[in-house]
């Protein structure tokens, strides 16, 4: 079995951890091996209807009042006592913040590697590959585990949600953390931006560095993304370390790497850290008025010019075709 | 409070990596390098705790004694020791076994910290595994991905990065902390501290002084190949007024490339 976490947010499940069970269950068919869901919580069985319709055969749901605040210390605990039972060959998770936060820890509860990020998942003589960037996407390590089960975080936007159906076996249980085993948990969530997608999951990121010339100029570029449909906005390193947008939109080795279907970056040269943080995006677009600015080795189309005149023209033209 | 920051040597961001294929390894000659840039948050973090609530701070890490300089910068930046743990294998991409082996050194050597501080992921292997791993081992509380600490008494409340939101954590001492950009600027050594460092003798451990045996630190990662991606060929420039090429690119987005 290949056992995938789903993670629930604001009772809707994320789609990167669909993105994670499609490809679970890929693997799965061509090892032969059943794909199977598990998630936490209470009053989900909607959510289980969703997952066998995206190819979960079973889905355990682990109810414990304790954990309705997440803690990778707890929820880790009572994962680990149902790999015990049921022992899947490999168990995936979205490389989300929660899936990054609590994948290491689960391995080394099991005393298991873990391959993080993955880009790539095959399966070669009976046995999982996973592939995945480092040095920040400047080169990519394929890679196998030889402990078990094996454990790999999946990069969100990278991979297919599944689309074929599975029986959704809903199986409940409920665990139990012995006493003083949750010595860390989440109190409070700030919604610092309203549902804002981030750049690490947007299908659109919208970039801005030094060329923009000041942090109002960043204004403009949130009225693109206000336009384009899941789309976000990101910054390159000397534009955060000047103050002219928070770090969490710092796209780069030092920032986030991003694998969106389009990536726009006005006023970006495209330092090496910057293009090993973005280049594995799908369609790359560079805006400069430096013809020999790195980013155009990059980019897939590129408009010599100045980013204050390309980028209202810009939106009035999406505009006219989003309206559509 | 007792602090132990744990900080790699890694190739310079500005580099451009090579691979040696015979041996999947990377190519150190013409490489500069430095203290990852998420670790030098953990020190600064480290040594204002230490400023406001006194203690020790020691600077560790893991590898060969080319490492020893960043354990300098560390002692030029402030802390009170720094150690190495003498590794004979270069980098195996595998969080695992260092974080078998740092947790050992935890028990071992540094049974009095209250906090241990990592950066949120080193640059180069980039699997951020290690201090959520750690933290296990030793059955400690952890926060990664950290943009703000507050340490009072036996507790600890941490502001984490997700994605569009900011998570709170509370939490207990002692615990794992790893940090992201955001949760301080880092100070510079001073020519004081640099000439200090240059004196202070380095301990050197090495995993079997931490009591392990030589098959708990072998790695679980088995590397079939490392590719360096080809180079994109060349991009359509487009040409005109901002108007035009505006029109243009909308066009291309929608009916070539499909992605709008």
């Amino acid at each position: 079995m290949i056992l995938t976490y789903i993670e629930v947010r604001e009772g809707k499940i994320k789609k990167s951890s669909l993105e994670a069970l499609g490809e679970a269950r890929r693997r799965a068919g061509e090892l032969n091996v059943a794909a199977a869901a598990v998630l936490l919580g209470g009053g989900l069985d909607d959510l289980c209807v969703e997952l066998g319709s995206r190819g979960a055969e079973k889905v355990f749901v682990l109810e414990n009042s304790e954990l309705n605040f997440y803690s990778a210390q707890g929820t880790a605990h009572v994962l680990a006592g149902l790999i015990a039972e049921i022992a899947p060959l490999a168990v995936f998770f979205a490389a989300s913040a929660l899936g990054k936060d609590l994948a290491p820890r689960l391995a080394a509860r099991l005393g298991v590697g873990l391959a993080s990020d993955c880009v790539k998942t095959a399966v070669r003589n009976g046995r999982l590959e996973f592939t995945r960037p480092i040095y920040a996407g400047k080169a990519f390590l394929t890679l196998a585990l030889k402990s078990s089960p094996q454990l790999a975080t999946l990069r969100p936007n990278v991979f297919a949600p599944g689309d074929t159906a599975a029986a959704g076996e809903m199986v409940k249980k409920t665990v139990v953390l012995p006493d003083g085993a949750v010595k860390g948990r989440v109190s409070e969530i700030l919604g610092e931006s309203g549902g804002a997608i981030d750049v690490s999951e947007a299908e659109i990121v919208i970039s801005g560095g030094r060329g923009l010339r000041a942090p109002e100029s960043f204004q403009l570029l949130n009225e693109l993304a206000a336009i384009l449909p899941k789309a976000a906005v990101g910054a390159s390193r000397s534009a955060v370390d000047s103050g002219w947008i928070g770090h969490s939109h710092q796209v780069g080795q030092t920032g986030k790497t991003v694998s969106p279907n389009l990536y726009l970056a006005f006023g970006i040269s495209g330092a090496i850290q910057h293009l090993a943080g973005m280049s594995s995006s799908k369609i790359i677009v560079a805006v400069n008025k430096d013809p020999e600015a790195p980013i155009f080795k990059v980019a897939d189309y590129g408009i010599v010019g100045d980013v204050f005149q390309i980028i209202p023209a810009l939106k009035d033209e999406l505009k006219k075709i989003l309206a559509d | 409070m007792n602090i132990v920051v744990f900080i790699k040597r890694v190739p310079d961001t500005e580099s451009k990596i090579r691979i040696r294929r015979e041996t999947n390894t990377l190519v150190e000659e013409g490489l500069n390098f430095i203290i990852s840039p998420n670790d030098e948050y953990a020190l600064e973090e480290a040594l204002r705790l230490r400023e406001t609530k006194g203690g020790k701070v020691t600077a560790v890490t893991l590898g060969g004694e080319e490492s020893l300089p960043i354990l300098r910068k560390g002692l030029a930046m402030g802390v009170d020791e720094a150690v190495l743990i003498k590794d004979d294998l270069k980098e195996t991409y595998d969080g695992l076994r260092i974080a078998r082996i740092l947790a050992a050194a935890v028990r071992v050597r540094f049974a009095d910290a209250d906090l241990l501080l990592f950066g949120r992921m080193s640059v180069g292997a980039d699997n951020a595994q290690v201090p959520a791993m750690a933290a296990e081992f030793l059955g400690w509380p952890q926060a990664t991905v950290v943009t703000k600490l507050e340490i009072d008494g036996p507790a600890g409340i941490a502001y984490r990065e997700i994605e569009g939101a900011v998570e709170k954590t509370v939490f207990s001492l002692p615990a794992v902390v790893s940090a992201q950009k955001g949760l301080n600027e880092p100070r510079y050594e001073t020519l004081k501290g640099i000439m200090a460092a240059k004196k202070k003798v380095i301990p050197i451990l090495t995993p079997a002084d931490l009591g392990l045996r030589a098959e708990e630190t072998w790695p679980v990662v088995e590397v079939l190949g490392i590719e360096i991606p080809t180079a994109k060929a060349a991009g359509r420039i487009l040409t005109g007024t901002p108007e035009e090429t505006a029109r243009e690119l909308v066009r291309l987005l929608r009916d070539e490339a499909k992605v709008i």
